[in-house]
């Protein structure tokens, strides 16, 4: 075991060691929050189309009923967290990178906490696997380890491409969190059950799970619990970021690369958060759906920084009110991990199924504002994991070259920010990337639309040459219509002048 | 430039003022020790050599109305005026430091758009230069005599020397060669390698503890790779251009040695008796000039040690590194065109296509 430790660190070249912080919120055990008094619940809290909202305004609901369906095929349902009434339905500010607000059942809680009737499978293993996707497709059930892809497309693709190993995702890399820490820590069996079950539920053989070794006591607890099942092996990984992103760990855990134009079902493995597997254990055990989930609340500005289960909806401050509340002003607010995360412009937003952290970070925790030139010091390429070359990226798109940048991999950049932590002169290289990526999209919807128009206007003129030719076409033969029959007109009268003459002739 | 919150909202505590001060940190051991050696001359050639780095690229920033005392804050023009200084004679005149200074700083790096983006070692330029315009002061050497010691020169008669060219009496026997320019001399009058060495006195013992002719630089080789080593450690530079470029000295220094130790220096003169620990460690792997990728780190460092094995080898000039850097600064674009990493995901080949 050692030695492999030794090795893998050894072959490790990328990733960056972030200072971690987590002692922050992993000293003490998940805090169950008391009852918000409202929920807002968004219906875009996963990758894919929107759920559509399947309650009226006034309706009463109970706890775990589904309150909006999924819509097409990449979407997850969303249940209601508790019991009560729905409020409002509309816009309200939510956590999404767009910035914009998403279309939101608003909750009075009534406190009861009143059951919808839950109907778990006695045996889930006797199920069918596609039967098990469809109930974690019911409960609302999306990658919680900041992916939020829904978890079932993502196992029906693993059992039609017949993925040998599921890969457990235990390493949370991210500085400040540690929620899947704790949850490792305090609720092992059930992830390890859930682990079983998804690994029934793609048809794989062995189950492998990386954590970082800066959680020892996630991972005796994590081996202690797996101890039973000879198909799981439990491997401690370097911590280094960005060890938790899907690519880096299959690299780490199997030694094979998902091919660039790719998925990790290429490479014939599943990857999956210890959250999710948490949540897939409440679906198939107790019919639970997804209406909570465990928040690291933490960072400089926070008084009293620890995990949180909360349910979705909870607003943001209602978080870190029970977390102590503010100490002072905080410099920025942040949703996830502070490498990947999403600024926040206030508190005022909800919990969704993607919230690993809420941070108030204060000013010391940020990275100085003013960039200075390129040294070309080459800490950015060493940083980075997919064995980019950010530096040369990022004076390429200055000057606009986008297509130079795509030849140079731009588009394999995971803008994980790996690069934009190490570099002295605070270039701001990953925002470079996901501006630039933005950018390309914006440019091949524009072609797309281009050629579209194009195609459009080929069309019409093609339709009017076509009309323009067939009026033509029909003016001339109706000319000569005429003047054949003008002509036929003319050789009667003629013919009958004629006959006419010669009767006359012959009178 | 104000720029939007975004992601990552965390910084390692790195910046580029504070990677140069590291590397000042781990150059004042052999500073000073070479300043004990070369006694006050030395002293105020530095300091001249250093301020004027300094003064050149203020009023550079300034006549473009760039932020002055922020490009002076970021520490690359004092410490391309710290480099230049220690691999000058240490009894140079003062003008010899300032015509370097401000030709590396106004020429060698403003001119191709300031930090960063200059294609040659601002220092290293500087060198050559001073060498094809001043060639007498440039070789000029004189032994040590320690600070305080019995010859040592007093603060004025070290100000005289400095900066009125006043030599004191008896300049004539201090002068000396320098060990590489030596054995150089004696092999063009048909002496071998180790005759010339005997003859010069100096073994290497001497050579460790700097007790030779030379600049500033070539004498501390020992406190020069412990501060190498410290940045190694820090992460400030990384091992792949020293490690690289001391074996392309030494490898065919080892193999020729073996071969006619007659003609060919051994490696441990290699090593000790010129500027190769200072270029090695401080000069060629400076950021800006030199590969941005592991492998063409360690193909640029062994260039620059070949090369310097061949100059000094076969070349018209004993000191060899600054010609080899230059000559090495050139090819960085190219290598770093070339030698990219091979991106995750890919095949292979695709590290040699810059285009899909
Ligand atoms: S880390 Fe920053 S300064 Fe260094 S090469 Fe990369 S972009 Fe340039
Ligand atoms: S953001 Fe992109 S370029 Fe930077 S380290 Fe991550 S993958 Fe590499």
């Amino acid at each position: 075991m050692l030695n492999r430790d030794w090795l893998t660190r050894l072959r490790l070249r990328w990733g960056v060691h972030p200072l971690g912080r987590k002692e922050q919120g992993n000293r003490e055990g998940i805090l169950t929050l008391p009852l918000p008094s409202r929920l807002h619940v968004p219906m875009l809290q996963h990758t894919g189309q929107p759920a559509k909202p399947r309650v009226t305004v006034g309706q009463r609901v109970r706890k775990g009923e589904m309150i909006a369906a999924r819509q097409g095929n990449i979407s997850a349902p969303v249940h209601a967290p508790t019991s009560g009434t729905v409020i409002a339905i509309g816009d309200y500010p939510a956590p999404h990178p767009s910035g914009l607000p998403v279309l939101t059942v608003s909750i009075d809680c009534d406190g009861l906490e009143e059951w919808v009737d839950l109907d778990p499978p006695s045996d889930p293993f006797a199920l069918a696997p596609e039967a098990l996707a469809a109930k974690v497709a019911e409960a609302g059930i999306v990658g919680l380890g900041g992916a939020t892809f829904p978890s079932a497309v993502k196992m029906a693709l693993g059992l039609r491409t017949q993925v040998r190993t599921l890969l457990v995702n235990g390493s949370e890399c991210e500085p400040y969190l540690s929620c899947d820490d704790r949850l490792m820590r305090e609720r092992a069996a059930a992830i390890v059950d859930g682990m079983n079950l998804i690994r029934h539920a793609v048809g794989a053989e062995t189950i492998l799970c990386g954590i970082e070794d800066n959680k020892p006591e996630a991972l005796a607890a994590m081996r202690e619990a797996a101890a039973p099942f000879p198909h799981i092996a439990l491997r401690r990984l370097p911590t280094r970021y960005p060890m938790g992103s899907d690519r880096q760990l299959i690299q780490v855990l199997t030694g094979r690369e998902v091919p660039s134009d790719g998925r990790s079902a290429d490479v014939g493995v599943l990857v999956h958060n210890v959250a999710t597997c948490y949540a897939v254990h409440e679906a198939l055990r107790y019919g639970r759906p997804l209406i909570s989930r465990i928040v690291t609340v933490a960072g400089g500005a926070v008084r009293a920084p620890r995990n949180v289960e909360a349910l979705i909806g909870t607003p943001a401050r209602y978080l870190v009110e029970q977390c102590g509340g503010l100490s002072g002003e905080s410099a920025r607010l942040v949703m996830g991990g502070p490498m990947m995360g999403l600024e926040l412009a206030s508190l005022d937003v909800p919990v969704i199924k993607g919230s690993s952290g809420i941070l108030a970070l204060d000013a010391s925790e940020l990275p100085s504002a003013t960039p200075s030139p390129c040294i070309r010091c080459g800490q950015c390429v060493t940083a980075c994991p997919m064995n980019l070359m950010p530096f040369e990226m990022s004076a390429r798109i200055r000057t606009g070259a986008l297509d130079e940048a795509v030849g140079m991999g731009l588009k394999d950049c995971l803008t994980c920010g790996a690069c934009s932590y190490v570099c002295p002169a605070h270039i701001p290289l990953s925002h470079y990337f996901n501006y630039a990526r933005g950018e390309l999209t914006r440019r091949e919807r524009n072609t797309l639309r281009q050629e579209s128009i194009r195609k459009l206007v080929a069309e019409r003129s093609e339709r009017l040459e076509r009309d323009a030719r067939e009026k033509a076409e029909a003016a001339a033969r109706r000319k000569a219509e005429r003047e054949r029959a003008k002509a036929e007109a003319d050789a009667a009268r003629a013919a009958k002048a004629a006959a006419k003459a010669a009767e006359e002739s012959s009178a | 430039m104000k720029y939007a919150a975004h992601a990552p909202h965390a910084h390692a505590r790195a910046s580029i003022g504070r990677l140069m001060l590291w590397v000042m940190i781990a150059l004042t051991p052999a500073t000073l020790y070479a300043f004990w050696l070369y006694g006050w001359p030395a002293i105020f050639l530095w300091a001249v050599t250093v301020l004027s780095a300094a003064g050149a690229e203020f009023f550079v920033l300034r006549l473009m109305q760039r932020d002055a005392a922020r490009g002076l804050a970021d520490g690359t023009a004092v410490l391309t005026g710290w480099l230049l200084a220690l691999t000058l004679p240490p009894w140079a005149p003062w003008w010899v430091g300032v015509i370097g200074s401000v030709f590396a700083i106004v020429v060698v790096k403003q001119v191709f758009g300031g930090t960063g983006q200059n294609l040659f070692n601002p220092a290293m330029a500087a060198r050559v230069m001073l060498l094809i315009s001043f060639p007498v002061e440039l070789t000029t050497w004189v032994g040590p005599s320690p600070l305080f010691g019995a010859g040592a020169l007093s603060f004025v008669e070290g100000a005289r020397v400095t900066f009125l060219g006043q030599m004191p009496l008896g300049f004539d026997a201090l002068t000396s060669a320098t060990t590489l320019g030596h054995v150089k001399t004696e092999l063009t009058r048909g002496i071998d390698v180790p005759a010339a060495l005997a003859s010069h006195g100096q073994g290497l013992g001497a050579s460790l503890i700097g007790l030779h002719a030379g600049s500033l630089g070539e004498t501390a080789a020992v406190l020069l790779l412990a501060g190498g080593v410290l940045l190694i450690a820090l992460r400030v530079i990384r091992w792949h251009i020293p490690v690289a470029m001391l074996a392309g000295v030494l490898l065919p220094a080892m193999l020729m040695h073996a071969h006619d130790p007659a003609r060919y220096l051994d490696a441990g003169t290699h090593l000790l008796a010129g500027g190769l620990i200072l270029g090695a460690f401080f000069i060629a792997s400076d950021p800006a000039t030199s590969p941005g990728t592991a492998r063409g780190q360690l193909l640029f460092g062994f260039g620059c040690g070949l090369l310097v094995w061949v100059i000094r080898t076969w070349g018209g000039y004993p000191e060899a590194v600054a010609f080899a850097v230059l000559l090495m600064n050139a090819f960085t674009p190219v290598i770093d065109r070339y030698l990219r990493p091979r991106i995750y995901g890919h095949p292979a080949r695709f590290a040699r296509r810059t285009r899909p």
